[in-house]
């Protein structure tokens, strides 16, 4: 139950981009279509699901503070976590490496689709940020992992609802200066406003 | 008139003295005669047809709703002051209350709409006049009037024209104003005290909770014994002698416009449908998940749908066809998520009493999506069929 209710809230309460505007680059730029956008919110969601545990790993066995108290019980005062970004960072880098190889692989398509985004994700700010939250509310490994996917998942959810806005904005006489990005942004404001109707829900 | 339209015609066309209020005149024109040229059925938004009888018809279905908003706030006030009133009184009182509210919208509304079509040089749009019809209903009756104008503004300016004009938003103007004052100024749109207005020697000690604020208190006894108490039975919230918004209390005037909506084809029978369907049908899940009788789970769902904004909300709101999906599997899609939505806001969310609103905001900005999803397993069916 605990679960559930902390995925509810990475979902839609606390969503990680209409709440915490992180990740917002690759949003902004890849929400044209649906198609991309989807391909983008699948490998948001699969390098999420795998960062998430595995930098929780890396954390409390190697960086907290008495961490390392496993290899030897003298290592007690030794605390690495002032390397939690740039550890957090190359976690991420390497994962983003693998996926990308892999969709290389499987779908040449959606490789040249993604372009260069792909490579981006690298240092799109939800995936660090996950991992920071992670670290700053104490989350369990099992709450790490239901955390990372849900974030994924409401990042996903968010971007694919705004290329299909986009996709039919397309039909529409906007004012000259707000085409593109200015109002993209008006439309993320209106979407952040939406989604605030579920704040407060605990279950 | 018409030959009088026709002298002043020159001076509003290019190269007149006024031909910068060509589209104010070109408004007045078109709402007092027919042009010849329009479509006789199924205006659709996307396409620039004919919006004018459509937009009018829209006004005419709220009006009984309206109306009954007009005496309803009349009575709460009576009411509250302990005053045996006329009807005659009553319903000046109400008219007292209501009409500055209305004259803000409408002021406000027409105002933006004509400023941007003079600088965009593109038509007035009747659309403001459905907005600025709507916002008055579902704002309660003690809101002042400066937050009515800047609503409107929000609405019109930033839910409408900065998309391009009527049928071209994501999101319906009039909820983008209700949702704006909802964040903004949360105090004059919630609570107990913003639903009657009161004469001011009460206003210390008398207090109206609307039926879904007593059911979201803890109390004793089942919810239906707790509302009967209050002095809400089913039937007066049928009828919406009850406080709430201006036009959302009465069920039984707002059918009175559904019919009218549906009989007339301007509003989808199978959004209005699929919003009931999905009500019902999540109320009898709180039903079974109930713990006990007296737990906001235990109401009955014929209740759920007379109170609040909900039949308002399904009825002009949610099938408003330029922010709900497009397409026939898309709209039950829609509706049915409205209806959960809404019900889910209700009862889960302690924050809202009322989740109406907000689920149908919520779900505009998914319409294009599910048209989105719909649309390409449509296609994948064409091509299967013609692989074969």
């Amino acid at each position: 139950m605990e679960l559930i209710n902390l995925s509810i809230k990475a979902i839609f309460v606390e969503n990680i981009l209409l709440a915490f505007f992180l990740g917002m680059c690759s949003y902004l730029a890849v929400s044209k279509k649906v198609s991309t956008a989807i391909g983008l919110g699948i490998a948001v969601i699969f390098v999420l699901t795998i960062t998430a545990p595995v930098n929780w790993l890396v954390y409390t066995f190697i960086l907290k503070k008495g961490a390392l108290v496993w290899l030897h019980p003298s290592y007690a005062e030794i605390d690495l976590s002032f390397l939690n970004f740039i550890v957090f960072i190359a976690v991420i880098a390497s994962m983003v490496q693998i996926v990308e190889m892999v969709v290389e692989k499987i779908s040449m398509k959606l490789y040249h689709a993604l372009g260069i985004f792909l490579p981006l994700i690298t240092v799109n700010c939800a995936i660090l940020g996950v991992a920071l939250f992670m670290v700053e509310r104490n989350y369990s490994l099992a709450e790490t992992t239901v955390f990372g996917i849900s974030s994924g998942f409401g990042w996903f959810l968010a971007i694919i609802s705004m290329a299909a806005i986009r996709e039919k904005l397309r039909y529409s006489n906007i004012p000259k200066g707000l085409r593109g990005l200015g109002i993209t942004m008006l439309i993320t404001g209106l979407i952040a406003m939406a989604f605030m109707s579920f704040s407060g829900i605990n279950i | 008139m018409f030959k009088l339209l026709q002298k002043l015609k020159p001076h509003f066309e290019k190269d007149g003295k006024f031909h910068l209020f060509f589209p104010v005149f070109e408004m007045a024109e078109t709402i007092l005669f027919v042009l010849p040229s329009r479509t006789k059925k199924g205006a659709h938004i996307r396409d620039a047809l004919d919006m004018k009888r459509f937009m009018f018809l829209v006004v005419i279905a709220a009006t009984p709703a309206f109306l009954f908003g007009i005496f309803n706030v009349g009575y709460q006030y009576f009411l509250a002051a302990g005053i045996n009133a006329t009807f005659l009184d009553i319903v000046l009182k109400g008219l007292f209350i209501v009409l500055p509210i209305y004259i803000t919208a409408l002021v406000v509304g027409g105002l933006w709409e004509v400023l941007f079509a003079v600088v965009r040089k593109h038509e007035v749009n009747e659309g403001f006049l459905v907005s600025s019809f709507l916002i008055p209903m579902i704002v309660p009756p003690t809101i002042p009037l400066w937050q009515v104008a800047i609503a409107t503004s929000f609405g019109i300016v930033i839910g409408k024209e900065v998309f391009g004009g009527v049928g071209m938003n994501i999101f319906n103007p009039a909820l983008v104003s209700r949702a704006f004052l909802f964040f903004a100024y949360p105090k004059s749109i919630s609570g107990d005290s913003v639903w009657t207005l009161f004469p001011e020697k009460v206003i210390d000690t008398y207090t109206t909770a609307t039926p879904l604020a007593i059911i979201s208190e803890t109390h004793h006894g089942t919810v239906i014994d707790t509302l009967v108490t209050k002095g809400y039975t089913f039937w007066e919230m049928f009828i919406g002698i009850i406080p709430g918004s201006i036009g959302e209390t009465s069920t039984l005037a707002i059918f009175l416009g559904a019919i009218m909506l549906l009989i007339t084809g301007i509003a989808s029978w199978r959004i209005m449908l699929s919003v009931f369907a999905g009500g019902i049908a999540i109320s009898f899940l709180f039903n079974v998940l109930s713990p006990d009788a007296s737990h906001i789970f235990a109401i009955p769902f014929h209740y759920h749908l007379v109170m609040g904004g909900f039949a308002f909300g399904a009825v002009f709101m949610a099938t408003d066809p330029v922010s709900a999906s497009a397409t026939n599997t898309g709209k039950y899609i829609y509706g049915f998520l409205i209806g959960v939505i809404a019900l889910l806001i209700r009862c889960l969310n302690p924050a809202y009493p009322e989740g109406m609103m907000l689920a149908i905001l919520f779900m505009n900005l998914f319409a294009p999506l599910i048209d989105y999803f719909v649309l390409s397993s449509h296609k994948k069916r064409r091509l299967k069929r013609a692989a074969k």
